[in-house]
């Protein structure tokens, strides 16, 4: 097995893909991780402890898988979603009793989104408790700040898309709760909902808000949180390095 | 010591590295002013297909003295009290959501987050801020009851119909 592994690893294919070598030599390790897109947002080496349970209760390792299950439900749900009036309701009980496999999905996408935010807002708790904000972190906070209004903007726009009831007058309700801000709360309204009433203009705007333009800063944000806990000396453990 | 520099034969005899710079800022300001211009209009809709604030209510007589009739899709009420008819908002006046008219507890009750009015829209409990508004009311030439939604009465005024 093990030969059968570093035999694929050889070959042309393999090397040709990951340029940083087969050795099993500290060096080729880190040059693994420094090689690679997506690795090399973490660091080359973490302290064993900042992997147990207890530090961070894996709690923001959570939020991003909550986040990718979002991408990839939200994105297939997109397949059978038009955000037109009255279409969109219709598309929804499509979703549900017509489309196989539709209700799972929807059902997935939405007990995610619920599981998101309180995740989000667990994880801020764990890293407040644990002090971990502080200096030389406090900057990955205000990124995990603006983390937990894009996941509230997230949510907030994706409410409105089913277009029954409960979106409708949460929507309503919500967007007249902006145009309490002090003088331009009711253009605010307006630009958001495009017109005066929650109507089609609201729902194609939140569409593209939730579906494109939100998940993309999300995106974005969500690396320069991965890339700053490298940067900042890897996950705070509370105790002083052991080496 | 000699100069080393190479002599080049400068295309623009003034510029020089402040100047770039100073015209470069400048003319992404002016970029960024202007997009944030042309952003603000794009975003804002210059054609809306809303329905119209005016509703025809139809003729007076539809509406038997002592009667509330809502209309939930134009959100407003039409009551024939004993002074007349007029035309009281359905629109709660705490978040915008529309109340409904409960006959058996003689009120207008908001299913949001409870406000209760009487129906000539004073409020009687929740966390609406103001009392539903009366809205503007006539007859128009053919006798049909006309209401405007954008309207706002500032004091009661009464359609009246000849018994
Ligand atoms: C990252 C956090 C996200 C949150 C918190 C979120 C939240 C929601 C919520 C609450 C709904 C209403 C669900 C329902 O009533 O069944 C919804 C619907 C929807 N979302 Fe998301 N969403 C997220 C990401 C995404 C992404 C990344 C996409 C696609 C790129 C997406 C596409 C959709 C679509 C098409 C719907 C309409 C179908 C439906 O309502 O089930 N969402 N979303
Ligand atoms: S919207 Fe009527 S009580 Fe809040």
């Amino acid at each position: 097995m093990n030969s059968l592994y570093s035999r694929l690893r050889g070959t042309a294919v393999w090397r040709s893909v990951f340029r940083s070598g087969t050795g099993d030599t500290n060096l080729h390790r880190s040059l693994t991780v420094q090689q690679n897109i997506f690795l090399h947002l973490a660091s080359v080496k973490i302290r064993r402890r900042a992997l147990e349970f207890g530090v961070t209760w894996y709690l923001g390792t959570l939020s991003m898988a909550s986040f990718v299950i979002l991408v990839v439900t939200g994105v297939l749900l997109m397949l059978y979603y038009h955000p037109s009036v009255p279409q969109a309701y219709a598309d929804m009980k499509d979703l549900q009793f017509v489309v196989s496999a539709g209700v799972f999905l929807r059902n997935l996408h939405r007990w995610a989104a619920h599981a998101m935010v309180v995740l989000v807002f667990a994880h801020m708790f764990k890293v407040f408790y644990r002090g971990a904000y502080r200096p030389p972190r406090e900057f990955n906070w205000v990124v995990g700040v603006m983390l937990l209004l894009l996941t509230l903007f997230l949510s907030y726009t994706g409410y409105l898309l089913p277009w029954d009831q409960l979106a409708f007058w949460a929507i309503t309700v919500g967007s007249n709760i902006i145009s309490a801000v002090p003088a331009m709360g009711a253009k605010i309204r307006f630009l958001m909902l495009g017109g005066h009433t929650v109507n089609a203009n609201a729902l194609l705007r939140f569409y593209v808000l939730h579906c494109v333009i939100l998940p993309l800063i999300a995106a974005v944000f969500l690396a320069v949180h991965f890339w700053r806990i490298r940067k900042d000396g890897g996950l705070y453990t509370g105790d002083k390095p052991r080496e | 010591m000699p100069d080393q520099t190479p002599h080049v034969e400068r295309a623009c005899p003034g510029c020089n590295r402040r100047r770039f710079t100073t015209a470069g800022v400048g003319s992404l300001a002016i970029a960024g002013i202007g997009s944030a211009v042309f952003g603000y209009e794009f975003l804002s809709p210059n054609a809306l297909y809303e329905p119209s604030p005016i509703v025809d209510a139809g003729k007076p007589e539809r509406y038997p003295p002592g009667s509330v009739t809502p209309d939930a899709q134009s959100g407003l009420y039409v009551v024939h009290g004993p002074e007349g008819i007029y035309a009281l908002s359905a629109v709660c006046t705490h978040l915008g959501c529309v109340t409904a008219w409960r006959p058996e507890l003689d009120m207008v009750a908001c299913p949001c987050h409870g406000s209760k009015f009487h129906i000539d829209g004073v409020k009687i409990e929740g966390p609406a801020p103001r009392p539903l508004p009366w809205l503007k009311a006539w007859l128009n030439d053919e006798g049909n009851l006309m209401i405007d939604r954008s309207e706002a009465l500032t004091r009661k005024q009464y359609v009246r119909v000849q018994a």
